[in-house]
């Protein structure tokens, strides 16, 4: 399938601010099954980026930009083509043995009835395989989809309570359970090309990978309580959210933010060569 | 209780030669004037304003370290085999640092279990192939070590995170000189006051290759509300250096500079005393409000050099400190000079049945606590608090180590209007940078103030000393 992302966000502020600072996850690497076409990123004020890769292997952009700004839009456009793995992640960028996604962080702490609503989800399950749909199946019956409740700091635990969450919530659920039963597991975040046509969304998606040690890492999406299709554009990997987060950034000065983000995933048809 | 070594009568009761001087000083004192040194000093103190802050006592956010007037003293060949052993020490530390940000040939040799590192909290993923500057993760590092007899010394704990303290060795020296120069002339003490000097010679031999040839160096402070801040102004205004805190400091184009009223300056080493966790907001906790938006860019441009390196917390973490001989061994094939102190490993079975079996003997220690608190003395403790423990430990093996309980050796100190002795500890300050080792003769010398108490940190009721050195 051949992908097409356009993710706009902007910034708009009532008193301009005098300085940003962000960091930006926002650029896929290939892989087997991923390989990106053409990718670009644009910042509206005039500042360079400066690319790096992060200890896990994504890529990275850092800009800042002295204000007075008042509209600051950051736009990133490219086309990925991918093919269906079975939701296998091979090719990609490995810095660290898998043991090391067996960490909790203040995220994704498996509290007390995670680890039972883990232990339950699984129980009589043999193989990682089976446990991973078992606890697949549960997290997505069990935390409803609502993007009321919860923010970007919510944590698994108060997730799981509320029973509700967004795709982030649903994948830091799932890591929390699956590392309380010895899996290794990781937050992804991506794209999703929607299958019911819908174009524009509202953010970009979530998802998490878990370490099948006769297969490798394998990508599950608790939110639609399926592995990972073709439909889906692996850009950046970590801990939990914190560690993939699309941007992370600061600013000073500034009142009045309103945020706009316009994520459109769309299939792109190949144009006929002659 | 097994009888300690005491620094002035050995373990025989004879006077040791180097104490010989202020044994006949305090026999010619009178108590009275001791007690009247005792409260001068508490006043030069009280006006030099060195309090640290106790977390959770919130009745006293400032208090006084209580100093004793009483020197402890170390022989010129003692400390020359410590100052090689900490040498030695704090190579191997570095060496490990860069491997396990690196190559990780420990882990591959199974010398050190992986998940003790990886699933370890002090290990910054975010530091994983990241050069550092010079291959230099500790500049500065705060070894405790305490002894046990004549010629035993244990490394107690390695600080290499942003260890605190070299504050009071600089001034408990400057009051004991005020104090008692007729004591000093009685004796050829090793100057401490270079520290500063020595200090700031190596951050400036750290800084990057792109900095300038006068490199900027400044102090990065939390501020006031942290307990070392008095040592941070301190400390700056000594080397003179900036004071800073994150909000002094940004980030632009991979290059930190520093606010001034010139305009921005660019920083090239940053001598920090705020923890890793704090640090970036764009790395770390997204909340913190001491760091610098950005910094850890920087850094990984190699633009700016960190002192210490961020993530060497999985060099001092109570789990890696039980290895530390095999890692003298492997990084350095030597053996090492300064031993550990025997250390059972909760995480291991036998050692854990071990553990359990010998509770009241023992000291157990939470591997990621630290100050003294979350620690089990054996010996002290009753019946309901070995209870307690056990069901801690057995809860969550991992998360303990166990020590015997060691015999601290004691150094005459002045209590209640007499001298009796009282178990104490050190923490010489060990500063690496790219052209040599720097160790000022001596240290922090802490003591534990109640009577038969081996806990001497100053969070719970321990006071200092100065450390002499002798240079012949």
């Amino acid at each position: 399938m051949r992908i097409r992302v356009s993710h706009r966000t902007v910034y708009r502020y009532d008193k301009p601010l005098s300085r940003v600072i962000q960091t930006l996850r926002l650029t896929p690497r290939p892989h087997d099954g991923q390989h990106v076409v053409r990718w670009r990123i644009d910042v509206s004020e005039d500042c360079r980026l400066e690319a790096q890769d992060d200890a896990f292997g994504n890529v990275t952009h850092a800009f800042s930009a002295d204000g007075p700004v008042s509209h600051l839009e950051v736009l990133v456009e490219g086309e990925v083509e991918t093919q269906d793995t079975d939701g296998i992640v091979r090719g990609a960028i490995e810095r660290f043995p898998p043991s090391l996604y067996l960490r909790e962080t203040p995220l994704t702490v498996a509290d007390p009835p995670i680890r039972q609503f883990a232990r339950d989800a699984v129980a009589g399950r043999e193989g990682e395989i089976a446990v991973l749909h078992a606890l697949l199946g549960a997290v997505h019956e069990a935390v409803v989809f609502d993007t009321d409740p919860t923010h970007v700091t919510t944590t698994a635990s108060e997730a799981f309570g509320l029973r509700r969450g967004v795709c982030q919530d649903l994948a830091h659920v799932f890591i929390a359970g699956a590392r309380s039963l010895g899996i290794p597991s990781r937050y992804v975040g991506g794209y999703l090309h929607r299958s019911d046509g819908v174009v524009a969304q509202e953010a970009g998606h979530a998802w998490v990978e878990s370490w099948v040690p006769e297969l490798g890492w394998v990508a599950f999406d608790p939110a639609h309580s399926i592995s990972a299709t073709e439909a889906y554009v692996r850009v950046a990997i970590g801990l939990d959210y914190l560690g993939a987060a699309p941007v992370r950034g600061t600013r000073f000065g500034g009142i009045g933010e309103t945020l706009e983000v316009e994520v459109q995933v769309d299939q792109a048809f190949h144009q006929v060569q002659s | 209780m097994t009888v300690c070594f005491d620094e002035m009568k050995g373990e025989d009761g004879n006077l040791r030669a180097t104490y010989e001087g202020l044994d006949a000083w305090l026999r010619d004192l009178s108590p009275d004037v001791l007690d009247q040194r005792c409260q001068e000093a508490e006043f030069l103190f009280r006006r030099i304003g060195i309090t640290f802050n106790v977390y959770g006592e919130a009745d006293a956010t400032e208090r006084l370290i209580p100093f004793d007037v009483i020197p402890r003293i170390i022989a010129a060949d003692e400390w020359k085999r410590l100052e090689r052993g900490l040498t030695q020490r704090v190579k191997a530390i570095n060496l490990y640092l860069k491997d396990i940000y690196g190559r990780r040939e420990i882990l591959r040799k199974g010398l050190i279990p992986e998940d003790l590192v990886f699933q370890n909290q002090v290990f910054r993923p975010e530091m994983n192939g990241q050069k550092v500057p010079h291959d230099i993760y500790i500049h500065i590092a705060g070894i405790d070590i305490v002894r046990v007899a004549a010629d035993t010394f244990y490394v107690l704990e390695d600080n290499v995170r942003t260890p605190s303290g070299v504050s009071y060795m600089l001034e408990n020296r400057e009051i004991m000189m005020r104090l008692f120069p007729d004591l000093f002339s009685r004796y050829r003490v090793a100057p401490v006051e270079n520290y500063p000097d020595e200090l700031l010679a190596t951050l400036r031999s750290v800084a990057p290759d792109t900095a300038a040839a006068e490199p900027n160096v400044v102090l990065l402070s939390p501020g006031i509300y942290n307990s070392a801040y008095f040592e941070h102004s301190f400390l700056a205004d000594k080397l003179g250096i900036e004071l800073v805190e994150g909000r002094d400091l940004m980030v632009k184009g991979g290059v930190v500079s520093m606010r001034t009223t010139e305009g921005p300056k660019r920083v090239d080493v940053i001598y920090r005393r705020v923890d890793d966790d704090f640090l970036d907001p764009l790395s770390f906790r997204p909340d913190s409000t001491l760091g610098v938006p950005g910094l850890m860019s920087a850094y990984h441009a190699g633009n700016v050099t960190l002192a210490n390196a961020v993530g060497t917390g999985i060099a001092d973490d109570k789990a890696i400190y039980s290895y530390m001989p095999e890692i003298v061994k492997f990084y350095l094939g030597e053996e090492p000079i300064l031993q550990n102190v025997p250390t059972w490993r909760c995480r291991e079975p036998d050692h854990l049945a071990y553990v359990l079996e010998h509770l009241p003997e023992l000291v157990v220690k939470e591997v990621h606590g630290s100050g003294g608190y979350g620690m089990l003395i054996g010996p002290m403790a009753d019946k309901g608090k070995l209870a307690a423990f056990r069901t801690r430990i057995e809860a969550d093996p991992k998360n303990y180590i166990a020590q015997p309980t060691l015999a601290l050796s004691t150094c005459p100190t002045w209590v209640d209007r007499g001298v009796a002795p009282r178990h104490i500890d050190l923490r010489p300050f060990v500063l690496t940078g790219s052209d040599t080792v720097r160790i000022v003769p001596g240290g922090l010398t802490r003591v534990a103030l109640q009577r038969g108490s081996l806990v001497v940190n100053s969070s719970q009721g321990g006071g200092t000393k100065d450390t002499w050195v002798l240079d012949v």
